[in-house]
């Protein structure tokens, strides 16, 4: 009797746990570029440690990650694409985006610069120099973040680098440091966050061309999936987490990131 | 430059042994975690898709049908079947907007072993089937002589075939524990979740570490190679028993 007690006790307590264990679990749908550089693995123990919840992170490209976020997949999105991410909004998904932390895109390129764009910090006449010159150039073609970014820049180059698809212009399909090391094997010039820039292991020769427009900042914002649209989203630890993020506490572990001595991530949440 | 640019890969290459054979044996944790989750995952499914492909093998090899050799054309074509295509199906049936979405499997290990079984199942029904219709056809008279039913003469020739079936087996634990197209999708690579071998390797090469990947890969090797000398040990232990 006491033996079938303690038996049926120690299940239920299994599966209390288990179902605890769920409830403090969130999957955070993000960017490629946010998971690589490192940053996921600073911040993710301290908020554990300080609320217990369980954050995944499923890193894909930006378009990918807001549409497994339609798909409700997921309970807060944190990308770098603000129109689409304001177009998830509108539609209902988002309860509500904040701006987070941002920080700027790079031109890397090998150290030969074969379209003799270093040290220029026009991004628009650097690129058309390479579109002139039919230099190589390794684009990310899978409307990420940084490949909306790319596009947005080409547009106002008067140049089209669709034409040349194959050609110079080379779509790799793939996430940022996949698309840099087939960049970086074919001798292209590759537009790069500069996290991922800083904390990726195979530079090789290559080294940043151009940087400093204005045009190349890369702002990431948060957004927790709207209840609404997503019943089955754990709409309480995803705002604990946006929460935090964006607090004093939080911007202060973004600020606090750094690879080879260099600070990532610039926090530029609103104040609340 | 001094060395040439092979030698130089070379030495990589040689540094990513060195790495793997650090790694494996300072039982890094996360390490020892990515490996059980990929035997687990693939096992799991090696063993569901042998239960379902072995008796599908079976009762084709032995039954005569109109179209069957459609069926056969069907089940060796999906032995071709894209890691990529079916992880795409697996998330579509279990994403929260999918028929299946209410279960809440994507993006945990359940799913992950969903998708590997689609991918293994044609491969141990297209290969067992191979394997049963030539014994069938020595059998086949024997059957006919002791009025076997069809369930009957499928499980005598599971049984008498069993070894042979192990290799089918490995077959299928082969392509399911090297594959990362379909486990990336549905499992998402989540650290400490649905973090696998070959999903941590692309996630290595992707970050530029080439020789963490490539020691990964080395350590894989040497899983895959340790599960087959299992195997083949338990094969000739037991065929020695046979005889004794």
């Amino acid at each position: 009797m006491i033996r079938r007690t303690v038996g049926a006790s120690a299940i239920a307590l299994v599966f209390a746990s288990a179902a605890a264990a769920q409830d403090q679990s969130i999957i955070v749908q993000s960017t490629t570029s946010t998971a690589n550089s490192g940053l996921y693995d600073h911040l993710l123990p301290l908020f554990q440690d300080k609320t217990g919840i369980q954050v995944n992170v499923v890193a894909v490209g930006t378009g990918q990650a807001i549409r497994n976020a339609a798909n409700c997949d997921g309970d807060v999105l944190l990308v770098h694409a603000k129109a689409s991410e304001e177009e998830f909004v509108a539609a209902g998904f988002g309860a509500e985006r904040t701006d987070l932390m941002y920080n700027d895109f790079v031109i890397v390129g090998p150290a030969d610069d074969p379209a003799g764009i270093r040290g220029m910090s026009d991004a628009q006449a650097a690129l058309t120099k390479i579109g002139q010159q039919g230099a190589l150039f390794a684009s990310r073609g899978d409307d990420s973040g940084t490949h909306k970014k790319e596009v947005s820049l080409w547009a106002d180059t008067g140049i089209d680098p669709a034409d040349a698809s194959g050609e110079w212009y080379r779509e790799t399909g793939s996430g940022m440091g996949a698309t840099l090391n087939a960049g970086i094997g074919m001798g292209a010039y590759v537009m790069t966050d500069r996290a991922t820039w800083i904390s990726f292991g195979n530079k090789q020769d290559y080294a940043i061309q151009v940087e400093g427009d204005e045009d190349l900042f890369n702002q990431y914002g948060v957004i927790p999936i709207s209840p609404e649209k997503c019943p089955s989203v754990n709409s309480e630890a995803a705002q604990t987490f946006a929460d935090w993020l964006v607090s004093d506490e939080g911007q202060d572990a973004i600020a606090a990131y750094r690879v080879a001595d260099q600070q990532l991530f610039f926090p530029n949440a609103p104040d609340s | 430059m001094f060395f040439p640019e092979h030698l130089e890969n070379l030495h990589s290459i040689g540094e990513a042994f060195a790495l793997a054979l650090q790694l494996v044996l300072s039982g890094d944790p996360d390490l020892l975690e990515i490996v059980a989750l990929s035997l687990r995952v693939s096992l799991t499914a090696t063993a569901v898709a042998c239960l379902i492909g072995l008796p599908i093998g079976a009762l084709v090899a032995i039954s005569r049908f109109r179209g069957r050799t459609i069926v056969l054309v069907v089940m060796n074509a999906l032995m071709g079947l894209p890691p990529v295509v079916v992880g795409l199906l697996v998330y579509l049936h279990l994403s929260r907007s999918g028929p299946l979405g209410f279960l809440g499997l994507l993006y945990t290990p359940t799913a992950m072993i969903i998708a590997q079984t689609i991918l293994i199942a044609p491969i141990v029904a297209a290969l067992s089937r191979q394997v049963l219709e030539d014994l069938h056809a020595e059998y086949a008279e024997q059957f006919r002589s002791l009025c076997l039913t069809r369930g009957q003469a499928v499980a005598a020739l599971l049984w008498d075939a069993r070894y042979s079936l192990l290799t089918v087996g490995l077959a299928g634990f082969g392509r399911a524990v090297a594959e990362v197209g379909a486990v990336i999708i549905v499992g998402g690579n989540i650290d400490h979740l649905t973090r696998v071998m070959t999903t941590a390797i692309a996630l290595e090469t992707s970050k530029g570490d080439l020789a963490l990947a490539l020691a990964l890969g080395v350590v894989l090797l040497a899983i895959s190679l340790s599960v087959n000398a299992a195997v083949q040990t338990l094969r000739l232990t037991a065929t020695r028993q046979a005889y004794v």
